[in-house]
């Protein structure tokens, strides 16, 4: 034998070795299929009442195998579950992020839901509000279960407040002040007192969908509702972001960038986030309360975001990750899931169903925040192709994180940027 | 009887003539063993991919769709008009100029300075070759901390008086910032390399030039560069070579910001491939990586000739 023959046979010999580790069994014949969930929360709690719905559900499933929840750190979580699906190493069930939803939705990775939805007993189907599953559908098809729909609220340091010598939010929105002028000028009484002012968590000048808390006051949008024109150059998008370049660098009512500060461990005087967020600050020593979000020039809004529970159409178990997907959100888990995660039923979302599972939080808190935003909100910015274009956004708004910025010049160069990208 | 005696001859005759399993081929086939391992492991974990990502790039792979399309060279004309792409490589060759410019010439004078019989040496020895063992992401986190607008390094330049920038916001001050970090950890590697080197220099030598009258500056350009210049050779490879593969540190540090300043050619790649879904495309500029760090290393290697002491 010669030997680039023998080489070759070598070289074919191991290919083959690791392609047959494969395997070619059917489910049927392997037994209980296990199934994998991949989700971007690593808190215990959450993952505990999981594992508790999961364990109920294998109760009367002898057939399931075990049900895993796998944690993927929020910051690559969608980088992550798209490695996974190219590597073959796929989940049966995943979390998807708002800001991914259009791309999963539009590209069939996903298994519709409606049929298996509609057909488990005492589901309810109809239950779930058209505002929180529109993300999720298309052509009249469910592709994912709104799993969350958290609405924006501000929490509040009540002491660091009172001490920079100002009247709470509380107390503003009692006397129908809650401005975003008074918010930004109690931020920067904080400011001076030698704390921070006001944090958009998550934002960190570089994750720019947050500020859809900030810029939804003016009525401003990133692109307009069919997703085909920049919303970026809009006179509402400018007077806006004019007005967040004031509050950061002439009041310095916010953070400047670079600058690290947490508010859950009372460095700041308020945070822009969701409220499943509430859970930080069990045991804090600070005075604090949750406010909605201030009014701006076009009146009272909200910003939502989402997250939805979704079948991997390809999974070898996908009938029965839909049929646990049916049970893990039935009427009655979607209950004790409403502790954490606010529900999509219209019949949970009532102050009760909502104080029983949040006692962190006041009825009135709940009602302002959760039940009246979920109302009248706008979902988060989500594109298909978003995550080349919120790279795209980010690279061009970067120039308008100076003191000296030309707030019009960057908005103009970010429509220029990605108006190509977006365009029909 | 005869016919027997024959059919012996001719076999015996045939076994000495042309026996398969000759003591040479025998050697070649144990030898052959020998490298299998490492052949096999070669070619799946090396050559193949190599293989696989040069067929990728021949497609539009879309991994939430499940399609894998063949579409010849279209991945390629998209990167001739890639309007990123330029900046992309601009960067890519200020941070590797950078990188390699600083690095290998920190690493020699901290070679030539603990080169030196001195109490302490062998303590800052290991305090210069310490970051290299540190785990990349822990010292690179530890720096983003630093490097922030109100982290450590303003702090000391503000103790002296001095307003210092916000390093990582800046297109100029982030690139500095990754390239130093970069040097930083990895500099003790290429300065153990120059000592070793040094050490190998004939004192002899010096001490010859000295008589005839060098200065210090003739006898390190006459006598050490041209010695140690096989080692100069070594390190500029590996640190080139290096260079283009940097990636956490942008990862963790910048994201590639601000703008695109610090987008370097493989963060490029590996936010087209993982985080845009382009896969064909990621795998095409996969393959423009992998020319220019073959043509690089090429280049230098040819070159060696023309100043590599013992090469000509």
């Amino acid at each position: 034998m010669k030997p680039t023959r023998t080489l070759a046979a070598l070289a074919m010999a191991a290919l083959l070795t690791v392609t047959a580790c494969g395997g070619g069994q059917t489910p049927a014949e392997q037994g209980p299929q296990p199934l994998r969930m991949t989700i971007w929360t690593s808190n215990e709690a959450h993952l505990k009442l999981f594992n508790e719905i999961a364990a109920e559900y294998k109760k009367t499933h002898p057939d399931v195998g075990a049900i895993t929840f796998d944690s993927i750190p929020f910051e690559s979580y969608t980088t992550t579950l798209t490695t996974q699906i190219a590597g073959g190493n796929a989940p049966d069930l995943a979390w998807v992020l708002e800001n991914s939803a259009p791309d999963f939705v539009s590209s069939g990775a996903l298994a519709p839901l409606k049929g298996e939805l509609g057909k488990a007993q005492g589901y309810e189907l109809a239950d779930l509000t058209p505002a929180a599953t529109k993300l999720w559908e298309q052509d009249g098809e469910l592709y994912a279960y709104p799993f969350s729909t958290s609405p924006f609220g501000i929490f509040v340091n009540d002491d660091l407040v009172k001490k920079a010598g100002q009247k709470t939010p509380r107390e503003l929105i009692e006397a129908g002040e809650w401005t975003w002028d008074n918010a930004v000028a109690m931020n920067a009484a904080v400011a001076k007192e030698g704390k921070a002012g006001l944090i958009v968590r998550d934002f960190d000048y570089k994750s720019w969908d947050n500020l859809a808390s900030i810029w939804g006051g003016w009525g401003a949008r990133a692109w307009s509702e069919d997703g085909k024109t920049c919303g970026f150059n809009s006179p509402e998008m400018l007077e806006a972001m004019t007005f967040l370049h004031k509050a950061i660098f002439v009041d310095k009512a916010l953070p400047g960038p670079g600058t690290t500060v947490d508010f859950f461990a009372g460095d700041a005087a308020m945070t822009i986030t969701q409220i499943s967020r509430a859970s930080l600050l069990d045991g804090a020593k600070f005075g604090w309360d949750l406010v909605p979000l201030p009014a701006g020039p076009k009146g009272d809004y909200a910003v939502i975001g989402q997250a939805g529970l979704g079948a991997l159409k390809k999974s070898p178990n996908a009938a029965q990750a839909i049929d646990f997907l049916a049970f893990f959100t039935n009427p009655a888990n979607s209950a004790k899931l409403a502790a954490y995660f606010p529900p999509p039923r219209a019949s949970q979302l009532t102050t009760e169903t909502l104080a029983k599972s949040n006692p962190l939080l006041k009825p009135e808190q709940l009602k302002e925040v959760v039940i009246d935003g979920i109302a009248k909100a706008v979902v988060k910015p989500s594109h298909i192709g978003q995550a080349e274009l919120s790279q795209t956004v980010r690279a061009e708004l970067d120039p308008l994180w100076k003191a000296d910025a030309d707030v019009k010049a960057v908005l103009d160069g970010v429509c220029a940027k990605i108006q190509p990208m977006i365009g029909a | 009887m005869t016919l027997t005696r024959t059919r012996e001859t001719t076999a015996t005759h045939r076994a000495v003539v042309s026996p398969y399993w000759t003591f040479r081929r025998r050697d070649n086939l144990v030898g052959y063993l020998f490298i299998a391992p490492q052949l096999v492991g070669s070619v799946l974990f090396v050559l193949l991919p190599l293989g696989l990502v040069l067929w990728y790039s021949l497609h539009e792979w879309n991994v939430l769709a499940g399609t894998f399309q063949f579409t010849g060279g279209d991945n390629y004309t998209k990167l001739l008009n890639d309007p990123k792409l330029g900046e992309v490589l601009g960067g890519t060759a200020m941070f590797s100029v950078g990188l390699v410019v600083l690095n290998l010439s920190l690493a020699l004078v901290l070679a030539i300075l603990l080169n030196q019989r001195l109490r302490g040496t062998t303590f800052f020895r290991t305090l210069f070759f310490s970051p290299v063992v540190v785990s990349l992401v822990a010292w690179t986190i530890v720096w983003r901390f630093l490097l922030q607008a109100d982290g450590g390094v303003n702090g000391l330049l503000g103790a002296v008086g001095v307003d210092g920038p916000n390093w990582l916001r800046g297109e100029t001050t982030a690139m500095v910032s990754v390239v130093v970090v970069q040097v930083l950890k990895n500099v003790g590697l290429n300065m153990v390399l120059f000592l070793a080197a040094l050490q190998g220099v004939p004192s002899q030598l010096h001490e010859a030039a000295r008589v005839d009258g060098a200065g210090v500056w003739t006898r390190f350009v006459r006598i050490t560069v041209p010695l140690i210049s096989p080692t100069i050779l070594l390190t500029s490879i590996i640190t080139v070579v290096g260079s283009l593969q940097v990636f956490a540190q942008i990862a963790v540090l910048t994201q590639g910001g601000p703008g695109l300043s610090t987008t370097v050619l493989i963060y490029y790649l590996y936010q087209q491939a993982f985080q845009f879904h382009h896969f064909g495309y990621g795998a095409t500029l996969s393959a423009l990586l992998f020319a220019i760090v073959a043509a690089l290393t090429f280049a230098q290697w040819r070159m060696r000739r023309k100043w590599v002491f013992h090469e000509s």
